[in-house]
């Protein structure tokens, strides 16, 4: 297949459920519902949903780091490298902890605390490749370590300092040029902006995109605040109550959003220059653990018809590459 | 208009380090703002510029260690908190820690009103519960007997602003209300606080880091950086015409939801926060591209240079 050598990532019908016992009686909370997804190589991908929709949830099965009582329910997660197309979740745990880091590598949510609090970051920094690139001396793992915080315009002296002595945003970028240090073909970062201050914030977006231009691998990013997406990501998939509900270009859906949650998202934001009345969507998101029939946002849709109710929308798509899950568009379809 | 409540070169000292090496710092640094009944007043700025310390002063949880606030022309005593408690109140940022997990919801609206004696009985109270919920979108029959739990994050904020205006306050004091709300609920408080404004004429203090919702709430804007107002004046000029460095930087700095507006160039990334608060001169001289020999030593005055009030050097001269 030669479609395939386009993406890097693919998911196949993912669900990965919470299974919880709740005194005897099991419930079950769908965080990934029937997700497909089909990540290319050399591109930023962002995935935005608002908290509690399953994004978190989605990144933790792409990355098969997965625990009680989040479980893969069904589906394949399909890594693209060296020619050949392979599962994740059959790979034995050795193989999976070789290509953490190495092919793979995740930026969790809070990463300026991932940190230990008392050695120096160089330690940190002998630490992780120590365990990776073995043989090395002490010496050429420090050059190694001088050489990537250059590239990557951080202040030297970062790598003589305790942690607690960096600012907030100073960590998160650490944290960040951490995972990027064994030139990872695919990079996972939850929420890297998230409680930053704005200007901070900038610093962390440029950092990643030097990293993404640098080596020209797959960025993979979660955020829920829009403003982050139109800057950095190529494309954009919109998340809501565990399922994608829209995925297009940036571009194509900032200009021309579809399903009507996604309009909400985006029309909801206050712009410089136009203090027209903006709306947020009415009612609140739904529970995963609870989940209204048919489509999941019917009870907050202005459009609602009565098909919403009963039957969940499947992703069609609309020309452009721009796909939707919605009845609005896909009438003939079910 | 007479001022509401006014700011007189407040300051607040903070003391770091240790009992061998004492560093004083000052959090907030002669700060001075008026807010005029029936305004939304912005303080902006990034975490650690003291917009938090300033608001823990106005409520009474932090003594000042210079300065002023004088609200309706009598400055606060300590013996008569009541009385000013009950003109201002505050909404915090994470609805999550306002409620106590195990306490009903209802409890605290409840206590509010007893602890002013706005009540007599509990139908009185309820009444009165009741139509504050309305104001907010919510009702009596859906908080009673419910714990926080049971809330999202968007109700719990709403119904802690109609904790807020059980007392009627003259002042709302909201300290970033809608950072730890969802997006696609975000608007709808930023909307609430407009409707306070407008129906009920009540002035509202909104402590932010994002601009873009001052803008859309409009009013008077404050800048604020390492203890000091920068910038400070209308929110369309300071926004739209940005003066200071600092205010550009900021404004810049802001991801607008357009694809088409991305950043181009690039910044540089402040050294460590208590390093900019020692500094002599200007606080943002170390990171400000316009940076001058004087700015080094010398801290800057506050001009008026139409209707905004400025604090840089750029401008000392015309």
């Amino acid at each position: 297949m030669d479609s395939n050598s386009k993406y890097i990532l693919r998911t196949k019908d993912l669900k990965a459920y919470y299974v919880l016992d709740d005194l005897g009686k099991k419930k079950t909370v769908k965080a990934v519902d029937n997700v497909n997804l089909n990540i290319r190589k050399n591109e930023i991908y962002g995935i935005a949903g608002e908290s509690g929709c399953g994004k978190t949830s989605l990144m933790k099965t792409l990355y098969a780091f997965i625990k009680p009582p989040l479980r893969l329910m069904d589906g394949q997660v399909l890594y693209y490298r060296d020619g050949e197309e392979f599962d994740i979740y059959s790979l034995s745990k050795e193989e999976r902890r070789k290509l953490r880091w190495e092919y793979i590598a995740y930026i969790p949510q809070g990463a300026m605390s991932i940190f230990n609090p008392v050695i120096k970051i160089e330690d940190t920094y002998r630490d992780f490749l120590n365990s990776h690139l073995s043989g090395k001396t002490k010496d050429e793992i420090f050059e190694i370590a001088r050489e990537h915080i250059k590239q990557l315009g951080l202040p030297m002296k970062v790598l003589n300092s305790y942690p607690h002595q960096l600012s907030g945003g100073m960590r998160q970028r650490v944290a960040i040029a951490l995972a990027a240090l064994l030139k990872p073909a695919v990079i996972f970062a939850d929420e890297p902006t998230t409680a930053l201050d704005v200007v901070v914030q900038r610093g962390v977006v440029q950092l990643l995109k030097d990293i993404q231009k640098g080596l020209e691998n797959t960025i993979i990013l979660v955020t829920h605040d829009m403003g982050i997406h139109a800057n950095i990501t190529d494309r954009l998939v919109i998340m809501y109550a565990g399922k994608i509900i829209e995925e297009a270009e940036t571009v194509e859906i900032f200009e021309n959003p579809i399903h009507p949650y996604t309009k909400y998202l985006i029309n909801s934001l206050p712009r410089f220059g136009d203090r027209g009345t903006r709306a947020s969507a009415p009612g609140n998101p739904p529970s995963l653990a609870n989940l209204p029939s048919g489509c999941a946002f019917h009870p907050r849709c202005p459009f609602k018809m009565d098909i919403c109710e009963e039957k969940i929308p499947e992703l069609s798509e609309q020309g452009n590459e721009h796909m939707v899950a919605c009845w609005l568009t896909s009438e003939g379809v079910g | 208009m007479q001022a509401l409540i006014k700011v007189n070169q407040l300051t607040k000292e903070f003391v770091l380090g240790n009992i061998l090496s004492r560093e004083k710092i000052l959090a907030v640094d002669q700060v001075s703002f008026e807010i005029k009944p029936a305004e939304i007043f912005t303080l902006a700025g990034e975490s650690g510029c003291g917009k938090t310390t300033i608001a823990r002063m106005l409520l009474g949880f932090e003594e000042p260690t210079a300065g002023e606030i004088i609200y309706s022309k009598e400055s606060p005593k300590k013996e008569k908190r009541v009385w000013f408690t009950q003109g201002i109140q505050a909404v915090f940022q994470n609805p999550f820690e306002t409620f106590n997990p195990l306490r009903k919801v209802d409890s605290y609206l409840f206590e509010t009103l007893y602890n002013y004696k706005l009540a007599a009985d509990r139908e009185e109270a309820v009444e009165i519960i009741n139509s504050k919920l309305e104001s907010v979108g919510l009702s009596f029959d859906e908080v009673s007997g419910k714990y926080p739990s049971e809330f999202s994050g968007g109700q719990l904020q709403r119904i802690s602003i109609a904790r807020a205006l059980l007392t009627d306050p003259a002042l709302l004091l909201a300290d970033e209300p809608v950072s730890m709300v969802d997006a696609s609920i975000r608007m709808s408080i930023v909307n609430l606080f407009k409707r306070l404004k407008e129906e009920l004429g009540m002035s509202i203090l909104y402590i932010t880091h994002d601009l873009a919702t001052a803008y859309y709430l409009g009013g008077q804007i404050a800048i604020m950086f390492r203890g000091n107002i920068m910038e400070s004046g209308p929110v369309e000029k300071v926004l739209m015409e940005p003066k200071h460095p600092y205010t550009k930087l900021l404004r810049e700095s802001i991801p607008e939801a357009d694809p088409a507006k991305k950043w181009t160039d690039r910044i540089s990334i402040s050294e460590l926060e208590y390093e900019e608060y020692l500094r002599k001169g200007c606080k943002f001289a170390g990171r400000c591209p316009e940076v001058m020999e004087k700015c080094k030593n010398q801290a800057p005055d506050t001009l008026l240079i139409d209707d905004v009030s400025v604090k840089c050097h750029l401008y000392c001269n015309s």
